[in-house]
This record gives C-alpha cells, structure tokens and sequence, in this order.
C-alpha cells in the first residue's frame, strides 16, 4: 500500500478501501470460477435446455425444433401416457421404499449383534451396494426367466405359481412391476444396510442399557430408542430411496422392456423419457418435458418427505 | 431397601480378568463406594449388580436371593449412567415415567409419581423440555429422577457426577447425600474420584486391577490403610511411602516399608533424615513442601503459618514421628502392625 492512499495513522481512505473490495471480489470470482464453470456447463445449461425444449416438438435429435409453447407441458401432464407412467412409478415407489426401508433396518439391526460369525453376514448383506444395476438385472434375468431362469424351473413352486413358468413373472402384466421392485429392492439393500448400520453404530450403548436395566423388552427398545434416534437416518434412506425409485431405468429396460405390452405395466416416468419402446423416445421435446415434469415431482415429493417426516424426526440432542 | 452380597465374583473378557474373585457384603440402606482407578473393574462390578454383564463366575445376591439368572428389570434395581443416558427425543416427563410406562403403571399413577420425583430434584418447571435444552447439572437430575421414580430397592451410580464442573459436583455430593438419608435405599456408587468416596459413602471399597484392596469406613481407609495401594491412591497428596531401611526406626520396623502422612511429617532440623527442597506450593491455607531424599520424593504439608523460611534447594531435616507410621511388606504391599506382627489381609 502507497503512503498517499494511507490515511494518517494507517487507517485505509475510502478510495483505497473500494479498491480493495474489488480486488477482493475479482479473487473471490477467480478462485470460483472452476466450481462456476462446472455447474454452468453441466446443471444449469442443461436444465434451462430441457425446460426450454420441454416446449417444443423435435425429432430424436433436438433438431428440426417448432414452439408448441408452454402449453406443452399441461398437454404432456394431461396425456394418458404421463399418468398412466406416473401411477406405475409411484406404484413403484410404494412397492420398493417401505419395503426396502424395512428389510435394510431388519438386517442391520440383526447384523448388529456381537455374534459369531456377524461380520460374513455384514460383508454379504452389504454386497450389493457393489453390484451394477445391469449386473443385479441380468441376475434376476436369471433367477425369473421362463425358460432357463432357475426360480422358474423348480417344479413345486411351478406348482405353486404358475405365472413363473407361463407367462414368467416378468412377462404376466400382474407380477411384472413387483417382479422389478423386488430386483430394484436386493439392488438397494446393501446401500440401505450400510447406513442404518452406521445410524445403529451412532446410537449410544448407554440408552439401550438404561432402558434395559428399566424393564424394557426387546421390543419396547426397538420402537422407544433404535427407531427414533434412528429417524433421521430412516428419513435419508426414505428420501433417498423415493429418488432412486422415480428415477429407475436400469432394471426395467433390461427386465421388461417397459411392458408387458400392451398395458406398458413397468413403463414409469423415467422409461417414459430414455426407454427404446416408448412412445417419446423419437421427440426429444417431449423427452424433456417429461423429464422436466419428473424433476417438479421429485422436488415437491422429497420436499413434502422431509418436512413431513421432519417433523417426526430427533435430530442431535 | 436390600442387602447386596457378591460371593467370589469374577469377570473375564476375551481372556482378560476385569474382575478377579471379588466378595462384598453391601448392607441394607449402605451407601457403598466402590472406588478405584480407571480399569480397576469397579464399573463392570457395578454392571453385575445391575444385570448388565453376566459374572464370568461367583454369585450376585440382592436381598438374599441369587441374582445371576435374573433380568436385569426383575433385580429392583436402578442404574445412573456417567453420561446419564436421558433418551435425548422424549421430554424430561417422558423420560422420568418411562421406567413405569414399560411396567405398564397407569397413565394417571406414572404422571403422578413422575411430577413427585421431578419436584423431589427441583424439576417441576423443567418436565415439558427435551435434554437437549438442559444444563449438565439439570439433566444429571433428571437422571436421578428416572432412577427413583419407581423406588427400587437398590441403587446403581456410574460415575454420575464426571461430567459437571468442580462447583456442580461439590454440590451434588451433598444432594445425593441428602437423596440417600431421604430415600433409605441401597446405593452402590462407583468413582474414581476420592473425594466424592470419602464424602459420600457410609463405606468405601477400594478396588486395584480387579480385586478390592480393603473396605471400611472412609475413616478407616484413611487412617489405615491396607496396603501400599491404598495408602497411595486416597489423600491428596497421598501418603508418602519410604523404601525400606530409609527411616530409622526400631528393630521390629526393619525391612518393611514406612508410610506417612504428609501432615504428619515434621521439618526439624535436628532430625538425622535429611532432604532437599525441591518446591514449595502455596496453597492459601497450607504449604506444600516437596523434598527429595535420595530417589524418594517426600511430601510435607503444614498450616500456611506453620512454615517459614523454607525455600527450593534447602535442605531440612524431616522428622517422621512414630505414632502416625504405616508398614507394610515390601512383597506383598499389604499393611503390617509391628505391635501385633498382624498383617493385614483384604
């Protein structure tokens, strides 16, 4: 600093007090500037894209583009086919979040014991969090599939259900949604696993004692002390999971195709936009606006989850 | 209102001994301390009262009966944790009726008991918070209301007061004190803090890697202990312990240990035992006066006007007068009276 933009003793004139704001503001940008560059070119220039195109008709390619205006968007969420893909994926999402949430607390909190031999089973509950999508489906490929599949070919349950071997338990318009839930649900257990372990690890030792020593049952720990202190944990795997739920594609399109057709039974809204056999699939004005649509619903949705779980939910102490 | 009698109780992790043949008699409406440095086994003792760890071997009785197949909600007992173990998302009422709500006591009856023993702790005006939004010292009684609110018949304390300030604990002590006279149960108090065992407990067992070292009044422990241990671990500073053949004395003195307290120890010039200054603390109302004789330390400690002159690098005489002399077996540390050539075992 110059002694002339010095005032007498050391305290900054106004003038070079600006100048060092803006000399301030300038390295703030820069060292920003990576992080802006970042979120510009690969979320924000892509969603204003996908709303702005959300109001044309293209062909496949975003190319040949005219307005249909934002009327579009009512005309999309008024369609047969959005609402019948948004049932099916909120279908979806009530056959894979509760169920999923249950079984990873069940196995975690069975997994939590100091048993013998607890850490093979930790290890194998765990396991598919490093599974591919297309890996568990292909899986399940072979678990359900008529011919071959090695579920569909043992004779008593054939006898049981015989949906597993004609039509098979992907191809029959009843069982094929929940066929996929049940693949997206193994899919994410070991992710769910992994959390609420963590969330039981973090709960202390002490309040189980002290409600032991009180008289607590089993029972009477697990919903009075593990569930509420796990609540937080619950909710972000809930919240989490609902996203997952609205946004699977992996296991459909290699499972069903999006069918059976005709009723399009696995067809939800994230197939409705990438998936080969939907109709949107050769208008990518169409494409975006149903993902346009599928991005608002999952904000409301995980909005409403949080403040209203929240409520429910001890966060610290 | 019970008697607690542990009969050779051992406890053993992974191979380790925590506990190792432990026998306690806890009389009915005693306040026992169970006192010992970090890893002595006096909180898994405690934790076998409770019903939290089962004994390894030895038997549990409380009120006569053998516990050790019991559950811990069948014992009549009640536990205060060192972090108080409040559940952090129910209310201080719903903490403090919990015990009763899974006894399945009626809503009006728990809600009654809980309001009497909140009010007991001065908690009347708390009930409707969380323990979040308490003080440590008012979630410490929140603690100790859950624990009387259905009476038991005995009393388990984890290091209930490590986590409040010295001023808070000061206080406390007198509390619990109060709490113990008021509710004439059983209370088996564990610390590894001596001054809250000498001005708590009716009695105080001293315990070292495992076993107890001694058990008496907090009187007798001071004034005899048992062994080298003891002798060491209460009073602040602790008794200073002279290896053998260090201080004269008579013939039947020779070859064991001497034990003193600092106060008893005189600084006279004419005394043969001779030691160099090495601090004097200040302390307001006394001094302390480290002296260093040979590579024994020996603490002195005098009224603040009992001293004068008396400074870092001189050297004094130290007179360590017969009648306050502890001995004990350089072997085995244990106590022994030279009069009756008694020693004294645990």
């Amino acid at each position: 600093m110059t002694a002339s933009a010095t005032a007498p003793f050391g305290v900054p004139s106004s003038g070079s007090r600006r100048t060092g704001r803006v000399r301030e503001a300038l390295l703030a940008l820069a060292m920003l500037a990576p992080s802006i560059v970042i979120l510009v070119t690969f979320v924000l220039y892509p969603l204003g894209r996908a709303v702005w195109l959300g109001r044309q008709r293209c062909d496949a390619q975003a190319r040949n583009c005219r307005t249909n205006g934002w009327g579009q968007y009512l005309d999309i969420a008024q369609s047969a086919e959005f609402q019948h893909a948004l049932w099916v994926t909120v279908k979806f999402a009530l056959l894979t979040v509760p169920a999923g949430v249950a079984l990873g607390l069940g196995l975690a909190v069975l997994a939590d014991k100091h048993l013998r031999g607890v850490r093979f089973f930790r290890t194998v509950f765990s396991s598919t969090v490093a599974t591919s999508v297309a890996v568990a489906s292909l899986m399940w490929l072979f678990l359900l599939q008529p011919s071959r599949g090695v579920l569909a070919n043992i004779d008593w349950l054939n006898s049981m259900f015989p949906v597993m071997k004609r039509p098979g338990l992907l191809n029959d318009p009843g069982t094929a949604l929940t066929s996929v839930a049940v693949s997206s649900i193994w899919a994410n257990l070991g992710f769910t696993f992994i959390v609420v372990t963590a969330g039981l690890q973090s709960i202390p030792r002490e309040l189980h004692e002290s409600a032991y020593v009180d008289g607590a049952s089993p029972w009477r720990r697990f919903t009075d002390v593990t569930v509420p202190m796990l609540s937080p944990t619950l909710v972000f795997v809930a919240v989490v999971l609902t996203s997952r739920a609205f946004q699977a594609y992996g296991e459909i399109d290699l499972l069903t195709n999006g069918g059976p057709t005709p009723q399009d039974s696995t067809t939800t809204l994230t197939y409705l936009v990438y998936g080969s056999s939907s109709v949107a699939r050769s208008d990518a004005g169409l494409q975006s606006g149903v993902a346009v649509l599928l991005f608002l619903v999952l904000l409301v949705l995980s909005a409403v989850q949080l403040r209203g779980l929240g409520r429910r939910v001890h966060y610290g102490n | 209102m019970a008697t607690v009698r542990l009969e050779s109780l051992t406890k053993m992790f992974d191979g380790v001994t925590a506990v190792d043949g432990v026998t306690l008699d806890i009389a009915d409406r005693e306040f026992m301390v169970l006192l010992g440095p970090s890893g002595c086994g006096k909180s898994t003792l405690l934790r076998m009262i409770a019903g939290l760890e089962a004994p390894t071997s030895g038997t549990v009785s409380i009120g006569g009966v053998a516990v050790n197949d019991v559950e811990p909600k069948e014992r009549d007992v009640a536990m205060v944790f060192q972090s108080y173990a409040l559940y952090p998302h129910k209310t201080v009422r719903a903490n403090i009726e919990f015990p009763l709500k899974v006894r399945k006591v009626p809503k009006a009856e728990r809600a009654a008991a809980a309001e009497q023993a909140a009010a007991a702790l001065g908690l009347g005006d708390l009930l409707n918070r969380k323990p979040g939004q308490l003080s440590g010292g008012q979630r410490q009684r929140v603690a100790l209301a859950r624990a009387i609110v259905r009476q038991p018949a005995v009393f388990c304390m984890d290091e209930p007061l490590s986590n409040l300030d010295a001023k808070l604990r000061s206080e406390t002590r007198a509390e619990l004190v109060a709490l113990h006279r008021r509710l004439s149960s059983t209370f088996v108090y564990v610390t590894h803090d001596q001054v809250e065992a000498m001005t708590m407990g009716t009695r105080v067992a001293v315990m070292h890697s495992g076993r107890i070292e001694q058990v008496g009044t907090p009187a007798e422990v001071y004034a005899r202990p048992a062994s080298v241990f003891v002798a060491g671990f209460i009073g602040t500073p602790p008794m200073n312990v002279l290896p053998a053949g260090l201080a004269e004395g008579p013939d039947d003195e020779r070859g064991f240990q001497v034990g003193i307290r600092p106060e008893h120890v005189v600084i006279d010039d004419t005394a043969p035992l001779r030691g160099t200054v090495t601090l004097v603390e200040q302390l307001g109302h006394e001094v302390l006066v480290y002296c260093q004789v040979g590579d024994t330390r020996i603490v002195v400690r005098h009224a603040a006007d009992g001293v004068s002159g008396v400074d870092a690098g001189d050297e004094v005489g130290l007179r360590l007068p017969a009648e306050h002399r502890h001995h004990f077996d350089p072997g085995t540390g244990r106590r022994f009276d030279p009069g009756t050539g008694r020693r004294v075992e645990r």
